[in-house]
């Protein structure tokens, strides 16, 4: 762990842990349809829980429900015994599926997010960025358009911003659902060296090759219900809903 | 057709002649035209961004009265500065009818709803793209704001030219407010309009095509700061 | 975006740097409210660096009709009247927002057509009965229509003709709403008959085949008066130095100034401010 130190400094020393993640009843209407359906689910402490699912599973929007980027129709979901609440979505990060970046240098982008989180100090700042770019690999194209980087490394910058806010959960909504290999390989390390830093990890997929390289437990939804929430191992091995087993078998579900 | 003509002669004549007089009004022209467009990029910038994020009640109706505003008559502004600003009105003591700043009022008061309504459109759609980012990174308002009219700088750059185009252009305010006194208040569309009146058709064609010159030359100058930005690569 | 700010703030100080025009603010200054036949002629361009030489007071001029002038100046925004409109003139010293007006020049209306001359009142004198044969003609008629000096005469010659024209608003009688350049433009465009006055006309440019069909009637004198705005109703007014003007003005050298204006060696304004009222 190459950055240990600074992990301690920079998270909240004394504030109260994020998690456990408790949701509970939690719905989400859309005119009479129910996209997120009377939803239960407990998340521990550590770990790269992958939430998987057939397409309109309600798996993005449950990412979305728990970070608080939408309100739920009902239920509750609280955060270390608190409710969700903008204060502390600061300390959580989402990297989604298309990055958007700002219209602005690689480097501009980091600073933008450094800028938001208060003084540092103009060199410590540059450092942070510098250390961040280095490590998804775009150190090199700091000075260039964000806009005019390849897919795979918008992406990687996207992640780069994500961490920047150093944050204790990290979401990932089908991050590398449209990457190269490589890129995909790199962002995956990258999110296992995270998790090995204690952050929290919320990673949702739907290619199972990728689940099953990364996931500590998996969330397996189907038509807005949880349908499992099992260790990978078991779930992988031996899943006990119909839905899941035909998901892993390649069947489609719907 | 041989106004036409005289018109080109004279238009190239004029504009080779370096006459003060002539070059007083288009410097004129340039400086209230300009200052408007500035200053009403100042106020309608970030009113344009407030609106284009802002959820409120009556949003709505707020959108379609503003780019309504785009289509007021320029002597209706100028009527309405001129009641405010004249001796006898509520604002008469200031002194400023018949100079420069009366007119800079008029033509800010024209361009503003411009800048207002189309920096809305353009940042509203910019936003669509950010809001979920931002309110991810849980981007402060005015921070949200200055980004977004940072971002779409050169969407915003046509604005304020549509803007200045229409400052430039006008006649209808600066005549009122300005009163067209040699030396003082007249811009080329004022002196357009003399020369008009006077029916010297071909020296107000001149002009005219003078005044197409001078908003094709800033509009050309704002292009290519754009394209050399763009070469720096920051797009 | 650093350098598009820094080229943003570069035209920016270029406009705060331009001339501001105001660049004689100490030169005291006076705001004349005038009447376009006067500006458009070139007397003002001709009369006011003489007067600015003698005295060192610069002379601003708004040329509007003289209904919209003699409005302003009850606005307060102004220091001297220069119109041509008797009557209305009175009555603004009546109520008390001028001083007392002076009678300055003359010169005289004419009317103006087109060579074919539809109408046949080519070489008349007589404004009233070439008016009545417009109006039996049917032939066109482009009127001011804008309350000016021009507009107050062309009335009083239809009501001596006896005839209302505005039976045929929008047919043969077409009041322009506009100053008298552009209601020459209009009636040379459409070949429709023009009263305006002798000033405007000789130094138009615009003429196109028209030329003057009526004059020398005394029905067609032009009276121009000169009045000091009245500090009592405008303490804003430059009283002085718009006294001066007047003062001036009226003068020998002002009279005599105006006497010497020329349009291709044409004398367009007569000073009669000794010869009392007219």
């Amino acid at each position: 762990m190459p950055h240990a130190a600074e992990t301690v400094t920079l998270r909240r020393p004394g504030a109260r842990p994020m998690l456990p993640l408790d949701i509970a009843g939690l719905t989400l209407a859309v005119d009479s349809r129910r996209l997120v359906d009377d939803l239960t689910l407990r998340l521990k402490g550590s770990g790269l829980t992958v939430i998987m699912g057939p397409n309109g599973a309600g798996k993005s929007l449950l990412l979305r429900l728990i970070h608080g980027l939408i309100r739920p129709t009902a239920g509750a979901i609280s955060w270390g015994g608190v409710p969700m609440s903008a204060g502390l979505r600061v300390r959580q990060a989402m990297v989604f599926q298309r990055p958007v970046l700002l219209r602005r240098s690689v480097a501009a982008n980091i600073d933008f997010v450094l800028g938001l989180r208060g003084a540092i100090g103009a060199r410590a700042a540059a450092e942070r960025r510098d250390r961040l770019l280095d490590r998804v690999g775009l150190l090199g194209h700091a000075r260039q358009s964000a806009r005019l980087l390849s897919g795979g490394e918008q992406q990687r910058l996207a992640l780069a911003r994500a961490l920047a806010v150093e944050p204790e959960v990290l979401f990932l909504d089908e991050a590398t659902a449209s990457l190269d290999p490589a890129s995909t390989q790199m962002i995956e390390e990258i999110v296992l060296a995270e998790r090995g830093r204690g952050t929290k990890v919320i990673f949702v997929t739907h290619d199972i090759g990728q689940a099953r390289r990364l996931a500590d437990d998996v969330v397996f939804l189907h038509r807005g219900r949880l349908v499992e929430h099992r260790p990978a191992r078991q779930f992988f091995d031996d899943p006990s809903s119909p839905p899941a087993r035909a998901y892993l078998d390649g069947r489609i579900v719907l | 057709m041989q106004d036409l003509a005289d018109a080109v002669r004279m238009a190239l004549s004029l504009a080779m002649s370096g006459d003060a007089g002539f070059i007083e009004i288009v410097l004129l022209s340039l400086r209230v035209s300009l200052s408007a467009t500035a200053i009403a990029c100042l106020i309608g910038l970030p009113l344009g961004a407030l609106i284009a994020i802002g959820r409120f009640a009556g949003r709505g109706p707020l959108i379609v009265i503003v780019n309504a505003l785009m289509g007021l008559p320029p002597v209706v502004v100028g009527l309405v500065v001129y009641l405010n600003f004249s001796r006898a009105g509520p604002l008469g003591w200031l002194g400023l009818l018949y100079t420069p700043t009366a007119m800079i009022v008029a033509q800010t008061i024209l361009v503003a709803p411009i800048v207002i309504a189309l920096s809305r459109q353009v940042l509203e759609d910019l936003h669509a793209e950010y809001d979920e980012q931002f309110r991810s990174l849980n981007v402060p308002r005015g921070t949200a704001v200055w980004a977004l009219i940072g971002d779409g700088r050169h969407a915003l750059m046509t604005v304020a030219l549509a803007g200045f185009g229409r400052a430039v252009a006008e006649v209808g305010a600066v005549i009122i407010v300005g009163g067209n006194i040699d030396h003082l208040t007249r811009v080329m569309t004022t002196a357009i309009a003399l020369e008009t009146s006077k029916g010297d058709l071909a020296l107000a064609l001149a002009l005219g095509m003078v005044l197409l010159a001078v908003a094709l030359a800033v509009n050309a100058l704002v292009m290519g700061l754009r394209a050399s930005a763009r070469r720096s690569a920051y797009v | 975006m650093k350098r598009l700010g820094i080229a943003w703030a570069l035209t920016m100080g270029l406009a705060a740097a331009m001339p501001a025009g105001e660049a004689g603010a100490q030169q005291p200054s006076i705001l004349v409210q005038s009447t376009t036949s006067t500006a458009n002629s070139g007397l003002y361009e001709y009369l006011l660096p003489i007067f600015t030489q003698a005295t060192g007071i610069k002379v601003n001029v708004v040329a509007v009709g003289t209904g919209q002038a003699i409005r302003n100046a009850r606005n307060c925004d102004g220091d001297v009247l220069l119109v041509h409109a008797r009557p209305a003139e009175e009555q603004f010293v009546a109520d008390g927002y001028g001083v007392a007006r002076f009678d300055l020049m003359y010169n005289d209306y004419v009317i103006v057509g087109p060579d074919d001359d539809p109408a046949a009142i080519a070489g008349g004198t007589d404004a009233a009965k070439a008016l009545a044969a417009i109006a039996a003609s049917k032939a066109g008629f482009a009127s001011r229509g804008d309350d000016s000096g021009t507009h107050q005469k062309e009335l009083e010659l239809w009501r001596r003709a006896g005839i209302d024209p505005t039976t045929g608003s929008g047919d043969w009688y077409r009041a322009t709403g506009s100053g008298m350049g552009a209601t020459l433009n209009i009636g040379i465009g459409m070949g429709a008959y023009v009263l305006t006055d002798r000033a405007t006309w000789a130094s138009f440019r615009n003429k196109g085949d028209f030329r003057i069909m009526v004059e020398g009637d005394r029905a067609l004198f032009n009276q121009y008066g000169v009045t000091l705005v009245s500090a009592d109703r405008c303490p804003n007014v430059r009283i002085a130095a718009g006294q001066r003007f007047v003062d001036w003005l009226v003068s020998d050298a002002g009279q005599q100034a105006i006497a010497a204006f020329r349009v291709d060696g044409e004398q367009l304004f007569f000073p009669n401010a000794r010869d009392g009222s007219m």
